[in-house]
């Protein structure tokens, strides 16, 4: 049963449609992030959702209640900024325990409040500081407090890793996601970084231009994107996208794609999506991410088809865990994963290995999945 | 030639060091010039300033000017001194300015954290309310203190300070309120705060800065003001300024200018005081809302 709901949810801003009629759902309990480049109207949905901008079309409840229309204060939503937005002239228990204030909860309650909030984010010795004698990651965990003391129904984060040094953003990621575990709440969380959308999310939307491309579970998007944006806009490093033509030869379909100093590239694909053959004769794109194009040792004993080929390796980027090694198809670069200690030298051949169980096609002109 | 060397330079940048300071010192001198001769005349007895060196310091030093100036000189009807107009002018600045400020906070938080269709032409009329002189006001004020009972009193003369003040008290604000981050005040909605609990516990708090600024700048201004005092006060309301002049230049009996060096500086007193108390704010407050917004 979905818990928060949208429908056909539009929003303009004088004459620029910034929403274009998006519908959404999430169960109780789940983690929703929505993700896009920036200017992809990620952040004017949350904000539609928290009732912070006024939505020109459409409706949004949650847990079966219509909420358009709420003050942001009555939908028993919290949000945490990207800025964290703490009052500066509060100290942290101030602004942990603003809110119950302004509802009317008598101190006591309120106090009490504030100390289980803060013994859960260990920031019990920061209460009597103001904002600026924090540091980064402690104004980030009393925006959380902030949020958490308030009991929502949903929870929404605006890019609230953005502002943290690199190191600090993979710990406050991991808090996030344990303290999801724990309360169980629904949360809408908004991130342009799509590692953070794979880690966290129960659910993924990728939006852009206003429009839904696809919405699944991480594992549907990354697997099985539906169109050439979400393929490329998932993963690190990206998907390769090559273009390649088609041959149907008997009941089999199969791949060709040239290359310089080098014979084309030409593969069998035996489990074809039964919509590559209409595609004869003509340019599709083959896109394979980095992990399923290793060297022969490397690849995955349980794909049942693996094809080869002799590649030129141009560049060669050891990354410590992986090497990763670049070479040229169809006048594009791709990257194929290896292992750290594979044996591959730049301006040598190697024999890489193609896992055909994870490669998926694409039609250039509409950018959608054959399939 | 040989280059110069580095301790040739150095005696150089002395030098040059030593020359500008001279040249500063001159001109500190010069701008004092005025507050001494004032200071120095205002305690001296009229017979020593007759005697034609302004410049010189007191042989006999005295308090009478001040006291005179203060409590008993000839203004107007009665011997009064500047006191009841000094207290004239208290009575219709710190509510102007208090006035004048407050409202343009508010005005400057609805213009840039509540907006609505037509805002900015609003606040351009607002705006254009600084440009406009004193004297083509005099007389639609005059008809309007008229039409509202509130001529020659000094509630008067606080609502033409509060009308004419607005435009620079809402430009301050909204300048500055332009750059306080718009994330806390949809935090505070969240929260629940209402629109006057947002103004007065997230955005008030904030605004020292360019609070200290406004409340300078209007109190020096209507403080100073001697159009609108003139021409709307009467007797019982005229402020200091207006006392002043008619200190200084009532034509009969001798003129006493030890008093009137003396009702210059009492004059000029509480608009010093003001800028001297919170004066490093004043600096701070006007960078804060020039840089951003």
């Amino acid at each position: 049963m979905s818990f928060l709901q949208i429908r056909n949810l539009e929003k303009t801003f004088g004459n620029v449609k910034v929403l274009k009629g998006i519908d959404l759902e999430v169960e109780e309990g789940g983690f929703l992030v929505l993700v896009g480049p920036s200017g992809c109207g990620k952040s004017t949905l949350l904000n539609s959702i928290a009732g912070l901008e006024a939505i020109t079309g459409g409706s949004i409840s949650i847990g079966g209640k219509a909420i358009d229309g709420l003050h942001p204060s009555q939908r028993d939503i919290a949000m945490v900024f990207q800025s964290y937005a703490l009052y500066p002239n509060m100290t942290v228990a101030g602004n942990i325990g603003f809110g119950m204030e302004i509802r009317g909860v008598a101190k006591p309650e309120r106090d009490k409040a504030i100390a289980t909030v803060a013994e859960m984010l260990q920031i019990g010795h920061l209460l009597d500081r103001k904002p600026s004698q924090l540091s980064g990651g402690q104004r980030q965990r009393v925006a959380i407090g902030r949020a958490l003391v308030r009991k929502p129904q949903v929870f929404l984060f605006d890019e609230p890793l953005s502002n943290l040094d690199a190191k600090l953003r993979v710990d406050m990621r991991t808090e996030i996601k344990r303290l999801h575990h724990r309360m169980g709440t629904t949360i809408v969380y908004v991130t342009h970084d799509q590692i953070e959308a794979m880690t966290l999310a129960t659910k993924i939307a990728v939006l852009k231009d206003g429009v839904l491309q696809q919405s699944g579970t991480p594992a549907e998007i990354y697997n099985n994107p539906a169109n050439l944006f979400v393929a490329d806009f998932m993963g690190s490093p990206a998907m390769n996208l090559i273009p390649v033509t088609i041959k149907r030869n008997g009941s089999g379909v199969s791949i060709s794609t040239p290359r310089e100093e080098q014979d084309p590239l030409v593969l069998g694909v035996p489990n074809a999506p039964a919509g590559l053959s209409a595609h004869d004769g003509k340019e599709v794109i083959f896109g394979i991410r980095p992990e399923a194009l290793t060297d022969r040792d490397g690849a995955d004993r349980n794909a049942a088809n693996v094809a080869e080929s002799e590649c030129l390796i141009e560049v060669v980027e050891p990354a410590g865990s992986d090497t990763f090694a670049v070479t040229r198809l169809g006048r594009k670069h791709v990257t194929a994963r290896l292992r750290a200690d594979a044996n591959v030298a730049a301006g040598k051949k190697t024999k890489l290995a193609f896992n055909l169980d994870k490669a998926v096609f694409f039609d250039p002109a509409s950018g959608l999945r054959i399939v | 030639m040989s280059m110069p060397s580095a301790d040739n330079a150095t005696q150089v940048n002395k030098l040059a060091r030593g020359l500008i300071y001279i040249v500063l010192i001159l001109f500190a001198i010069y701008y004092l010039l005025p507050l001494y001769v004032m200071i120095v005349n205002s305690v001296k007895p009229l017979s020593e300033i007759r005697e034609g060196n302004m410049l010189a310091l007191p042989r006999e030093f005295t308090l009478d000017p001040w006291y005179t100036a203060w409590s008993t000189a000839q203004i107007g009807v009665q011997a009064t001194g500047l006191k009841p107009y000094f207290i004239n002018s208290i009575l219709m600045a710190v509510p102007a300015v208090a006035i004048s400020t407050l409202l343009g906070a508010l005005n400057g938080f609805v213009l840039t954290k509540w907006r609505f269709r037509g805002d900015n032409l609003v606040f351009g009329l607002m705006l254009l309310a600084c440009f406009i002189p004193f004297q083509i006001a005099l007389i639609p004020a005059a008809r309007i203190l008229g039409m509202l009972g509130l001529a020659g009193t000094t509630r008067g003369l606080v609502l033409v300070h509060v009308a004419y003040g607005l435009g620079f008290t809402t430009l301050f604000f909204r300048n500055y309120y332009a750059a306080f981050p718009t994330e806390l005040v949809k935090a505070a909605q969240i929260d629940g705060a209402s629109f006057f609990q947002i103004f007065r516990r997230i955005l008030l708090p904030s605004s020292a800065p360019i609070i200290v600024v406004t409340v300078i700048w209007q109190f020096t201004n209507i403080w100073n003001d001697f159009l609108f005092g003139a021409s709307f006060g009467d007797f019982k309301s005229q402020p200091m300024t207006v006392a002043l002049n008619n200190l200084v230049s009532s034509s009969s009996g001798v003129k006493e200018y030890n008093v009137h060096f003396a009702g210059a500086i009492l004059a000029a007193l509480p608009t010093l005081f003001v800028y001297i108390v919170s004066g490093r704010y004043f600096v701070r407050g006007l960078m804060a809302g020039a840089v951003k917004g």
